[in-house]
């Protein structure tokens, strides 16, 4: 572990710094381990220009050497999308720099990251990682004690890699029976519970796909457990995230989804949400358009268009209100999921929850939820936050299914402006996070890879940094009226905004 | 709901006979919604009042003034009734469906024959009685004053001066009587240009940026064919040029495409040519004439218009119609127009074919991005006033105001608003107006309920009198500025950014989904940050009065009042400040219409999530019945009091696809 192997040039004087907003500075450039820092030596009271590594996405390299002029100028695009260039004398200097840049962000070892490293004064290490754990967020709702229990069948996650060691399952099912059933999910990934609603006494629960396969195999134990869910109830509603072809199409690879003469009660409706390479793609896209340079509005909309971005945010905004209508409408129970049940079924869930829950819109709450869904529940971020829309790297599991969430819950704030306790910059915030970032949060891809890389005693957690007095005052929305209805968004396209967040050259509304 | 009381609404009604048709549904065009009611039609108004609300909240109703109508269409009859589309001038669409097929066509035959007025008199603004005295109705119209607006330009001054040359709308009917030309422009060169201009509209001042002492001036196409000049013609533009040190030249801005401005030089029109006019630097803009910009707005309209639109279908759709580009042309030619009179310090002269719609355009929208002025509301008011009432935009032929000629209708005036609104967006805290002041605007531009866009020019205002027989609109928005601010305001903007730079990037040019659906509620956010924030402020200024009051109290008691710790403020939802009755603006009312209407306020509740173009799955599980949306008690935050319970009407919509298994 020797950063100092991969930095060639350390220092450079003299680089130019140019970065949107700002007016080009000269100053020197270092290359530490974890950081490039830009200071600006005429300013004295200017705070040196700090960049992580990891932040960046994408790095061209252009150098010009003449007898007379010999310099280059490398651009870094970053994963939060901003563009920056630096102008660097000395041709054998630019070239290192940009080595060093390039090994240097692409570092994988996760105990390498600068989390590892980062010691802010105002946070200790001795405090509980994360804001909750199952059990406590199990205490605080009384009203569950009676049909549910926590389940620390996964304790040693042997039953479930990606589930964290603590879930809370239906009182009836035994922890036995969780084992067998969790041999019928992939990943392990029985049907857990995520979300109680208090008026209908229904609850909306996601998992992994069923592992049926081609020759239809069941498994009692997973329909006992779904059984107990809806248990003296009538119906329950199964929404599987894929299309009702791409369900079918996944029993040839072992995969599949819930027969109505298995598990009775329960009726399945399919809403496909695009994941994966699909997501990733749109991205790029869109990232793309935003930073059209033609000033045509006719290029914009056709290029907004073919991304499709709209549409998936349409989609998962729908889904989402489709579950949270099943749950408080119709009073009936909701299982969410789509094949490894780590992506789109969490974005629908906790899309349901924000529509659905008071608790989850304040600021402490919405963080929760995020800790609760996204990263307890496994969500594999490194893998899908590697790179963002810039990187020329050959895509593997990239897929902004995060970014996505933000978006549509921006999309929700805007059309309830007051019913949410945080406001913009937090989800911008965490959009950058999420890629790069000082906390260890998003780190890893599992609550089990989060013990053993010691992320949770080495790190400290964005979360909790956040919900600090001064941050707290800058991420709470102004407005807040907290309303204990549900929020059902528009899903019409008129009613939905792009957001110019997504443009490397955001421009900079009077801000006073 | 008795009859009579639309009898006092306005005397005239007693002279029509009143249709009523009861049992009649409207249904709402983007849900499977509908409310069932009684149909009015009085003299001025058609109105929706619906029946069985519930016991707790007054009914609906929806008054439809026949000046917004635009079409009525019978559909042929279902086994519900006869439908009826009404579609409005303020993009209301309604849809009704009558139950009797005799009341329907009674409706619709009284409709049309109401919705055509042939002459001015006919018009709502002559029949319309705020209850003012003429002493108030004159001093009305005394607010906004244009020579008192060139002298806070600072004209006429050493270089500009008032000529009387068109007192009597000899040389031009379409200008007004007043107008600043530069002081070397004698009465010679003044009237030989004007002949050499279409409808003699030469060129004359409409604004003076004192910093610079440049000018922006309007005027029509010349009239030059291939090679046709006129020597009056050039010197005008010579003394404009003269009338400014800081440049050598004067921007010609023709705002039409080179193409057009090619096509007019057949018919003996056409545009300068550089070669025959002595420092001046010519310049094509681009933007579509009036007929192009009808059918992109009515492309828009169906687009935004369909039900269960994908959200591809909507920004293919949003890019076939051109609307927003054509917005941007507009504000693109603005900006230009802004650079070259503020960085540059050079006058420009701006004109199109006649002058009286892109120009209108360009030269308002340049004015407000260079004066801090016609941001604020009067500021404002007073821009629309000089650049497009003085200036002969025909409002009446432009917004079909009376039966005409369909291909003279256009919406310059909408693209005009709109492009505001993309600035309003753009500068949160540069306008002292929200966007229910254009939204107001853009109504009573149709609404023919005062005097001041009614006609086509000033020649014709005076010829119907109409500063004696109607009233003034500016009068009565002033009258209710309050509604009009916007709280994010800061006057201090002007000062730290006198001129307007705004982003062109198309991302920051959005559909404005408040004008053009703006009946349609359930596209709509549920709650409004603009009212908050209202409501938040006059909150706070009651306390600080009750606060006032009861130190003064304590001071008569001789006790010397504590130091105050700050506090939450109250946030009731009973404190409503007056404010527009809806968050999207309601028909225009009379004062007494006024006062019934906010006694009886009342909004249907959305809830919906939107149409769903259900992905239907192909097994034989699949369970999608009808769910209805259920409406419920309360509602959110401050759209509580606006927002009912009601009886969910029988009727089955396909929200999500979802089964709705209790009924």
């Amino acid at each position: 572990m020797e950063f100092s192997e991969h930095i060639k040039t350390a220092n450079v004087e003299d680089v130019v710094l140019r970065r949107p907003f700002y007016q080009p500075t000269k100053g020197t450039l270092c290359v530490t381990g974890h950081h490039l820092i830009f200071s600006n030596r005429g300013g004295d009271s200017a705070r040196p220009f700090l960049l992580l590594l990891r932040n960046i996405d994408a790095i061209e390299k252009s150098v010009e050497n003449l007898p007379s002029v010999s310099s280059g100028t490398i651009t870094l695009k970053c994963k939060d999308l901003c563009v920056l260039q630096l102008d660097i004398p000395g041709m054998e200097e630019c070239l290192n720099i940009a080595s060093s840049i390039e090994s240097l962000s692409s570092l994988e070892t996760v105990s390498e990251m600068y989390p590892f490293f980062y010691r802010p004064p105002f946070l200790s290490l001795q405090d509980q990682w994360g804001l909750s754990s199952t059990e406590q967020h199990y205490a605080q709702m009384k009203e569950i004690h009676d049909g549910w229990r926590v389940s620390q069948v996964n304790r040693d996650y042997s039953v479930s890699p990606s589930y964290p060691p603590a879930v809370i399952v239906p009182h009836s099912i035994d922890d036995e029976t969780l084992v067998k059933a969790a041999r019928f999910r992939q990943g392990g990934r029985f049907p857990v519970l995520c979300y109680y609603h208090r008026e209908t006494g229904t609850v909306i629960m996601r998992s992994s796909q069923p592992l049926s396969g081609a020759n239809r195999k069941r498994c009692r134990e997973d329909e006992l457990l779904l059984q107990a869910v809806i248990d003296g109830s009538e119906l329950g509603y199964i929404i599987d995230t894929r299309s009702s072809q791409q369900a079918q199409q996944a029993r040839m690879t072992g995969g599949g989804f819930e027969s109505k003469s298995c598990y009775r009660g329960w009726k399945r409706l399919h809403r496909q949400l695009e994941k994966g390479k699909v997501l990733q793609e749109s991205l790029i896209k869109l990232v793309e358009a935003c930073g059209d340079q033609s000033h045509s509005v006719d290029r914009w909309l056709s290029k907004l268009e073919n991304s499709k971005w709209l549409s998936h945010v349409q989609t998962a905004l729908s889904t989402a209100g489709l579950v949270a209508e099943c749950v408080e409408r119709d009073g009936h129970s909701v299982l969410v999921h789509g094949s490894e049940g780590t992506d789109t079924s969490l974005l629908v869930s906790s899309l349901a929850q924000l529509i659905l829950d008071p608790d989850s819109r304040t600021l402490a709450g919405f963080l929760g939820l995020l800790e609760r869904e996204w990263v307890q529940a496994g969500h594999p971020f490194q893998q899908r936050c590697a790179h963002s829309a810039y990187s020329h790297v050959r895509l593997r599991h990239e897929a902004p299914v995060f970014v996505l969430l933000l978006d549509c819950v921006w999309q929700l704030a805007r059309q309830f402006p007051l019913a949410m306790g945080f406001s913009e910059p937090l989800l911008l915030r965490l959009a950058k996070e999420v890629y790069a970032s000082d906390y260890g949060t998003f780190l890893c891809n599992s609550d089990q890879e989060r013990c053993v890389t010691g992320v949770k005693e080495r790190t400290h957690c964005l979360f909790q940094s956040l919900l600090r007095a001064n941050e707290r005052q800058h991420y709470s929305n102004p407005l807040y009226e907290r309303t204990e209805l549900a929020i059902w968004p528009s899903i019409q396209p008129p009613s939905l905004q792009w957001t110019c967040a997504f443009s490397p050259i955001q421009w900079p509304f009077d801000m006073c | 709901m008795a009859l009579h009381v639309y009898f006092c609404v306005s005397p005239c009604i007693v002279f029509v006979h009143h249709v009523r048709s009861e049992q009649v549904r409207m249904l709402d065009r983007f849900s499977n919604k509908s409310t069932s009611g009684t149909l009015h039609l009085t003299a001025t108004h058609l109105i929706f009042v619906e029946s069985n609300a519930a016991v707790t909240t007054a009914a609906q109703e929806i008054w439809i003034l026949h000046h917004h109508i635009a079409s009525v269409e019978k559909l042929s009859l279902t086994t519900n009734g006869c439908p009826l589309v009404i579609q409005c001038r303020n993009f209301r669409v309604v849809h009704f469906v009558v139950q009797k097929e005799r009341d329907c066509h009674d409706i619709y035959s009284s409709l049309l024959r109401l919705l055509r007025p042939v002459s001015y008199e006919e018009l709502y603004a002559f029949s319309y009685n705020p209850k003012q005295n003429d002493q108030q109705r004159e001093e009305g119209w005394q607010l906004i004053d244009l020579g008192a607006e060139f002298e806070r330009m600072g004209v006429p001054c050493d270089q500009w001066q008032l000529t009387d040359v068109n007192r009597d709308y000899k040389i031009c009917d379409t200008y007004p009587r007043d107008l600043y030309v530069p002081i070397t422009a004698s009465k010679p060169i003044i009237v030989g240009s004007s002949k050499f201009r279409s409808k003699g509209r030469f060129p004359v001042l409409t604004y003076f940026y004192q910093e610079k002492k440049a000018a922006v001036c309007r005027c029509s196409q010349p009239l030059s064919g291939f090679s046709a000049r006129c020597l009056e013609d050039e010197s005008m533009l010579q003394a404009i040029s003269k009338a400014n040190h800081n440049s050598r030249f004067v921007y010609v801005m023709d705002t039409r495409p080179k193409l057009n401005a090619m096509a007019n030089r057949a018919a003996g029109k056409g545009y300068e040519n550089e070669d025959n006019y002595s420092n001046i630097r010519f310049q094509f803009v681009g933007i579509e004439n009036i007929h192009v910009m009808r059918s992109s707005l009515q492309k828009l309209l169906e687009v935004v218009g369909s039900r269960s639109l994908s959200a591809s279908d909507y920004l293919l759709g949003l890019e076939s119609s051109g609307w927003l580009r054509h917005v941007k042309a507009v504000v693109d030619a603005a900006i230009c127009l802004t650079k070259a009179v503020t960085v540059e310090g050079a006058s420009v002269l701006v004109h199109c074919s006649d002058g009286w719609d892109r120009t209108a355009q360009v030269c308002s929208l340049g004015a407000l991005l260079m004066d801090p002025y016609y941001r604020t509301i009067k500021g404002f008011m007073v821009l629309i006033e000089k650049d497009w009432i003085s200036f002969g935009h025909k409002f009446a032929d432009r917004c079909d105001q009376l039966d005409g000629d369909p291909k003279e209708v256009s919406p310059v005036f909408t693209q005009f608003l709109d492009c505001v609104w993309q600035l309003t967006e753009q500068f949160p805290q540069a306008f002292e107006f929200s966007e229910w002041l254009l939204l107001q605007i853009h109504e009573h531009v149709h609404s023919c309920q005062y005097g001041n866009l009614l006609a086509n020019n000033q020649r014709q205002r005076e010829e119907l009198q109409l500063k004696d027989r109607t009233h003034s609109l500016w009068a009565f928005l002033l009258s209710e500025q309050q509604n009009y601010v916007n709280p994010a305001y800061c006057p201090g903007h002007a000062e730290t950014h006198p001129v307007l730079e705004p982003s062109t990037l198309p991302c920051h040019f959005k559909f404005w989904r408040n004008m053009y659906l703006q009946f349609d509620r359930s596209m709509h956010p549920r709650q409004s940050i603009l009212k908050n924030v209202l409501t938040l402020k006059e909150n706070n200024r009651q306390l600080e009065d009750t606060v006032k009051e009861l130190e003064a109290r304590l001071k008569e008691h001789g006790i010397s009042p504590p130091t105050l710790v700050p506090q939450a403020p109250y946030r009731g939802h009973r404190c409503f400040p007056t404010r527009p009755h809806s968050l999207i603006l309601v028909a225009p009312l009379s004062q007494k219409e006024a006062q019934q209407r906010q006694e009886e306020e009342e909004e249907e509740e959305e809830e919906e999530v939107g149409e769903e173009a259900t992905e239907c799955c192909i097994d034989t599980e699949r369970t999608v019945e009808g769910s209805s949306g259920t409406e419920r008690k309360e509602s959110y935050g401050d759209l509580q009091e606006t927002y009912g319970a009601k009886a969910e009407p029988a009727v089955v919509s396909l929200e999500f696809g979802v089964a709705r298994m209790t009924c």
